[in-house]
């Protein structure tokens, strides 16, 4: 990863968009290996779901993105009726950890991308 | 010269300088479905039907899709006027004689149609069959693109497929059926000759398969190529010996006839095609991977695929829903 300086901003920090494809690749695979969640992933394009965690790692990153809490709501309300809460959700932001640490992202980076991920929780599960 | 004209349908919008095909769109009230403006969730994807799209607003597309001029609205600064489309076009068919008519097997056809217009299509792919009273089914071409006019195609009679069993049953040498265009995205493009082919297939799945692998082997493709044919016995495979042949000529082509049921004979294993095939080859990573026939399998097949390292970007897969109520 880069090195930081004090005028760049978290997504640059991180890497940009190259960090992003890196990180989702590793990111996806870590879900679908995971037995607590990945059910919750059987009927989904996983070319289309591989685009939405990109938006989604982009917005975690602070880079650009037009995320909506409503469009998160909508997103994930089939899979709240399924049975999702706070366990999955504390899975995901695991593997999320998990993925920055394997890319040597600074903690203190990710920290800051975690408490981002973390702002969308309410709306995933729907509360 | 700062104004792009973007025809879409019979509607002509005005796209400005500095302004993407999305934006000049939704500016003109065009309904098209968007989401993240930012060429990541593909939402906006549409297809030129006239100039190749600039490469910039194809980031991130599979190269099938970029071979097909599609790519994302929301991306694209158009550098000429352009016509585009969001979905399907009106299907195009031309005519087609029934030229050869066999059995492959007890319960499927080898039907080979001679079409009056060559059609270009790429190893893979598929098109749709019409009956003359209008009932059409999608079946894929199981040739390579040598024979652009002479099309065969493996049909499994499926009991209650209507098609299906008018095929088997009435359908005879001589008699004329409509062929539409070739479509789908799974199908072989002669780059990246050295890499690694895995081909797993059920059933006629196989014809695709099949297609695939003469093409590749045709443009001198160089990379291991593994086919894996599964079905529930021995009964249900076919062409057995035309691919133990193959590979016999071909060093690099690799066959595993595999059923799911029942002892296995000598030759073929035991086990269904894509557990066998992903524990013959547990590390994925840089291979190309294809896969067809019963959707169950190739959903399963590619999370495997990519969870055992293949990028999404090199899964080409084509699930075969069938489309009358069958005995399994």
């Amino acid at each position: 990863m880069s090195e930081a300086t004090p005028n760049q901003s978290l997504f640059e920090q991180i890497g940009g968009e190259a960090a992003v494809n890196a990180a989702v690749d590793i990111f996806y695979r870590k879900v679908l290996a995971d037995h607590r969640i990945n059910r919750f992933f059987d009927n989904v394009d996983m070319e289309q779901q591989a685009a939405k965690q990109k938006a989604f790692l982009t917005m975690a990153f602070g880079g650009p993105n037009n995320y909506t809490g409503a469009d998160m709501r909508n997103a994930h309300a089939r899979l709240v009726k399924m049975g999702l809460d706070d366990s999955h959700f504390d899975a995901v932001m695991e593997h999320l950890g998990g993925t920055l640490k394997e890319l040597n992202v600074p903690d203190n980076l990710i920290e800051q991308v975690a408490s981002i991920a973390e702002s969308t929780r309410n709306d995933v599960l729907g509360r | 010269m700062a104004l792009k004209k973007i025809i879409l349908d019979e509607h002509e919008t005005i796209c400005h300088e500095g302004e993407t095909v999305l934006e000049a769109l939704l500016r003109d009230n065009v309904d098209i479905p968007f989401s993240c403006k930012q060429g990541a969730c593909q939402s906006c994807m549409v297809r030129s039907l006239d100039v190749p799209p600039p490469a910039h607003a194809q980031k991130g597309l599979k190269d099938v899709l970029c071979k097909q001029n599609h790519f994302l609205a929301c991306l694209c600064y158009p550098e000429q006027d352009m016509s585009i489309t969001l979905g399907h076009q009106p299907e195009y068919f031309t005519e087609g004689t029934v030229i050869a008519k066999e059995l492959l097997n007890p319960e499927t056809v080898l039907l080979t149609i001679q079409c009056k217009d060559a059609l270009d299509y790429y190893a893979g792919q598929f098109v749709n069959l019409k009956r003359a009273d209008g009932l059409i089914r999608s079946y894929s071409i199981s040739n390579s693109r040598r024979h652009a006019e002479k099309l065969s195609f493996h049909i499994r009679r499926l009991a209650g497929g209507k098609f299906s069993e008018w095929v088997h049953q009435e359908l005879n040498v001589g008699d004329t059926i409509s062929v539409s265009d070739p479509q789908g995205l799974c199908y072989y493009l002669p780059d990246k000759m050295e890499q690694s082919l895995l081909l797993i297939g059920t059933g006629s799945g196989l014809a695709p398969l099949a297609g695939i692998i003469h093409e590749a082997l045709e443009h001198g493709h160089t990379g291991e190529i593994h086919l894996y044919h599964g079905s529930r016995d021995v009964d249900g495979l076919y062409w057995i010996d035309e691919m133990r042949e193959l590979a016999e000529k071909y060093e690099n082509f690799h066959y595993t006839p595999c059923v799911s049921r029942g002892d296995a004979p000598e030759g073929v294993a035991q086990g269904r095609a894509n557990d066998v095939a992903m524990a013959n080859i547990p590390d994925l990573k840089g291979w190309r991977v294809y896969l067809c026939g019963h959707p169950d399998m190739v959903n399963q097949a590619k999370r495997m695929a990519y969870l055992n390292g293949a990028s999404l970007q090199d899964i080409y897969s084509d699930a075969f829903h069938v489309a009358s109520p069958t005995l399994d």
